[in-house]
């Protein structure tokens, strides 16, 4: 099997080791993976923001891009979900279900198809885990915290086989965390306070790391444990995984 | 299109100004959500009779004309009298007709959402008619002079010394008193003299069964009952979507309801109105006011399924630090934001962009209406039909150009990192709204591209 | 064109193909509800509840629980409270405004949610359970259900004019959340549930 290593662009460009940490995990896993270097961008911030009529160029990109693969696995959860709902090509509509049903975020790559049982790596440290919405409550990678249902935690999963490290219990398990795309600028007001009250949540709970699938989340509560000064760090789930 | 003054975002930053508050608001609201919690969970048939409900509902929205038809004729049979009124206008003339027929200047009301989109007691006011809410929520928003924030707590926005103080200017009790037991003691005592006196009562509806001719209004006050029973004329709007096609699908929705709305089993009554009293009249007033234009939108027609419970404002991360009177509705949060465009899309092209899509109001409706995705759906709406801010569709197209194009895609993002490293202050600075209260991700030395590039092929 | 038209014209323009109406009947719970259950959710919600062996108990109940009370309006038929008023067949409805306290019988009641049903027929006037100061209820240990799909079971061939579901005393958390009990309804609600 293939796997062609879809990377969302925030992440090339501003977090690349969750990328490298990706790849790296991926092959220590015995895949086989390739990364198509003419790739861009999912189109979701234009979708999200009522421009998806804008997003052609975007989807033909993505379809030529990634086609011939057995999956693609991408460390987002947002962007795998937009891939699902969204990636449409008038004139290759089939071709573009196809694709888009074989689209793969990490986590649920690793425990549903790979089916990782152990990973031998550790991160002896007190970690919380941000539920990023679109992958919790889109692609179901864990139960949400609204519906009266069993629960259960693909990464949640995957960190228990990570030595030493202390998974948190947060008071509000899966609040969003207010990034929203380009909601974080146009309600910067709403946007901040509720990222200000994720992060708040967390250090109650004195984490040393916040982790998770989606980097702009996690970029989001960056930019305010940096700015009150806090030595909190985040970091991809793909790190952890991969013993970094 | 310029933003207007009622712009959801300009309101929400207004109401973040003060965190404190902010904190009250969400934490008593979050509260509520976790009472929802810990009832629904003691059901485990909880997700079935949500399918149940939605189901139901849809097949009420396929059938409607006939559910409609077949309401009325029950309800004639029993003794009621059925309007029917196109739009808010029409409705607020018919309950000004049926006063002014009987020379009655004065009517007590209790809580009706879809009075307030209608803009009832306004209109009756310019008439010359007094109206006095009696749910307690609604009278302290109604003598404070605005418009209620939640359509099940309509006053959750409103500390307890600002009620305080609205019942010492306007009914007598002690200056400084805030407690709730004696706030609402007085608030019993006042409208009790109001119900002794009024001879019209209107109320809700909050479901209407076709089968039967009945209606069902649910309290925990007691207060449509004391209105209605002790009037000579009981008034009902309804909305035309209220409709249910029999009686005992009110066990399903009744179960639903109040866990839905505050995490109670049932509110106190539930009270089913079929004929009138003895010498009484009851009046039912069936209300489009838009409904079935929004009936012909596929995409849309699903938020008809509402049976405006508020457990979507509750679970709201948005809502809950924005508040109500942000969205500049009778309806706000997320329902409201689906709602409104359908009435009026540029007055609130707005609202379907006040939220993250992070879905948790579509999975604590109890009729599973699919809100956030309707929310994305808006926003196309709304784009293609030319209301999105010049600045944004600039924006867009520049982006649209860049992310379809790897070559461009990648100097951009090579010039945009050489920007952070060596020019932060550019970004930097209050004028990106993202740095105001965040910093910015460090640059790194190079992207992942050039990392593999390097490294691996 | 009348707008009654207008309305079901355009209603009818915009009808599509939806489901069919799902059956609900496995919702329905085989056997009784249980007294035990009835009495945890009343209490929960501020009612309070009195396990009896016959009606005669009633009487001496409420002269200990509401000593202090004048006015009290008793409509339930094999009960006689000493100072009970006989009322009028057309008194004015707002004439109630003073009662301390009203006893009328109930149906049955529900389990999941401590809520009795009365009718119309069993209160004249309609107002009876709402303006009293305090209202007590008498059902039959017999006739408690699970869940709200057994109610609309049992009522389903009721042809009531009205009918209410009173689940605890009236109550508002409308200001600051805070639990009040007794807000235009009666102030507190007993329940006497007849072994």
């Amino acid at each position: 099997m293939t796997v062609g290593l879809f990377i969302p662009c925030y992440v090339d460009q501003f977090y690349p080791n969750a990328a490298i940490a990706t790849l790296r995990l991926l092959e220590k896993l015995n895949v086989n993976v390739v990364f198509p270097l003419k790739q861009t961008c999912c189109g979701q911030p234009m979708a999200n923001s009522g421009f998806e009529h804008l997003t052609g160029g975007c989807n033909r990109l993505f379809i030529d891009n990634f086609q011939d693969f057995d999956y693609i696995v991408a460390p987002s959860g947002s962007c795998v979900l937009h891939i699902r709902e969204h990636l449409h090509d008038p004139e290759r509509e089939i071709l573009a279900k196809s694709v888009s049903h074989k689209i793969y975020e990490l986590t649920a790559f690793l425990t549903d198809v790979l089916k990782v049982t152990e990973l031998n790596v550790s991160f002896p440290h007190r970690v919380g885990v941000h539920q990023s919405c679109h992958g919790q409550r889109g692609l179901m990678l864990s139960q949400m915290s609204e519906l009266v249902a069993a629960p259960f935690s693909k990464p949640g999963y995957l960190l228990s086989m990570v030595n030493g490290l202390q998974l948190v219990e947060l008071d509000r398990k899966d609040e969003c965390c207010g990034f929203g795309g380009t909601f974080c600028v146009t309600e910067e007001a709403v946007s901040v306070k509720m990222g200000k009250d994720r992060v708040a949540d967390h250090l109650r709970q004195g984490v040393e790391y916040i982790t998770g699938v989606d980097m702009s989340c996690l970029m989001h509560m960056e930019g305010i444990l940096n700015r009150m000064g806090s030595k909190v760090k985040v970091i991809h789930i793909a790190e952890i995984l991969n013993g970094e | 299109m310029e933003k207007t003054s009622q712009d959801h975002s300009e309101l929400a930053a207004n109401f973040n100004k003060d965190e404190e508050r902010v904190d009250w608001h969400d934490e008593t609201l979050w509260w509520i959500r976790q009472k929802r919690d810990k009832n629904v969970h003691q059901l485990p048939e909880w997700e079935t009779l949500r399918e149940v409900a939605s189901q139901i509902k849809n097949n009420v929205l396929s059938r409607l004309h006939i559910y409609l038809k077949q309401f009325e004729k029950n309800a004639t049979y029993n003794g009621m009298i059925v309007h029917w009124a196109a739009d808010a206008a029409e409705h607020n003339q018919i309950v000004l007709d049926l006063l002014q027929g009987r020379g009655v200047d004065r009517m007590v009301k209790s809580k009706s959402m879809l009075t307030e989109e209608c803009g009832l007691n306004e209109f009756l006011a310019e008439h010359g008619v007094e109206v006095v809410d009696s749910d307690l929520g609604e009278r302290i928003v109604q003598l404070a002079k605005e418009p209620p924030s939640h359509i099940v707590l309509p006053c959750i926005h409103k500390k307890k010394e600002e009620i305080g103080e609205l019942f010492y200017k306007y009914l007598g009790t002690p200056a400084g008193v805030s407690d709730p037991q004696i706030l609402t003691e007085t608030a019993r005592q006042h409208l009790r003299e109001i119900f002794l006196t009024r001879k019209v009562a209107l109320t809700g509806v909050n479901f209407a069964v076709a089968e039967t001719g009945e209606f069902v209004v649910c309290t925990n006050e007691g207060n449509a009952d004391m209105g209605a029973h002790l009037a000579d004329i009981h008034i009902a709007s309804m909305g035309i979507e209220k409709l249910i096609p029999e009686k005992k699908h009110l066990g399903v929705f009744l179960r639903l309801l109040t866990r839905s709305a505050t995490g109670q089993p049932i509110t106190t009554y539930s009270s089913h109105f079929k004929r009138p009293s003895l010498g009484k009249e009851i009046h039912v007033i069936l209300v489009d006011n838009g409904r079935s234009i929004h009936l012909g939108k596929p995409d849309f027609r699903e938020s008809l399924k509402c049976i405006r419970c508020g457990a979507c404002m509750n679970t709201c991360p948005v809502y809950r630090r924005s508040g109500g009177h942000s969205y500049h509705n009778a309806v706000a949060g997320p329902i409201g934001s689906i709602l409104a465009p359908n009435f009026d899309m540029e007055k609130n092209a707005d609202l379907p962009f006040a939220s993250t899509l992070c879905g948790s109001c579509s999975n604590v409706c109890p009729v599973k209406i699919n809100i956030h995705e309707q929310l994305y759906k808006w926003r196309q709406v709304i784009v293609q039909a030319g209301l999105a801010p010049v600045a944004k569709k600039a924006g867009m197209q520049v982006m649209t150009a860049v992310l379809s194009s790897p070559g461009l895609y990648n100097s951009a993002g090579k010039v945009g990192r050489w920007v952070f490293k060596y020019a932060p202050f550019a970004v930097n600075n209050q004028l990106n709204p993202w740095y105001k209260q965040r910093d910015l991700p460090s640059a790194p030395k190079q992207s992942f591209k050039e990392w593999y590039l390097t490294n691996k092929a | 064109m009348s707008s009654r038209e207008k309305i079901l014209n355009a209603v009818r323009a915009n009808q599509f193909n939806g489901p069919a109406l799902p059956d609900i009947e496995f919702l329905e719970r085989k056997g009784k509800g249980t007294p035990e259950k009835f009495k945890t959710v009343l209490s929960s919600i501020g009612g309070e509840v009195f396990y009896i062996n016959s009606l005669d108990e009633v009487s001496r109940i409420v002269a200990r629980q509401f000593s202090a009370i004048s006015r009290i309006v008793n409509l339930v038929p094999g009960i006689q409270i000493p100072t009970q008023e006989t009322l009028l067949e057309n008194i004015d409805p707002a004439q109630l405004h003073s009662v301390d306290l009203a006893l009328i019988p109930a149906h049955f009641a529900v389990a999941e949610n401590g809520a009795v049903w009365v009718t119309a027929e069993d209160l004249s006037p309609r107002v009876i359970p709402f303006i009293c100061e305090h209202l007590a209820i008498v059902i039959n240990s017999g006739h408690i259900v699970p869940t709200m799909h057994e109610a609309y079971q049992l009522i389903a061939n009721y042809n009531y004019g009205y009918s209410v579901f009173i689940a605890g005393p009236s109550k508002t958390a409308d200001i600051e959340q805070s639990l009040v009990i007794g807000a235009h309804g009666p102030r507190s609600l007993t329940v006497f549930i007849k072994v």
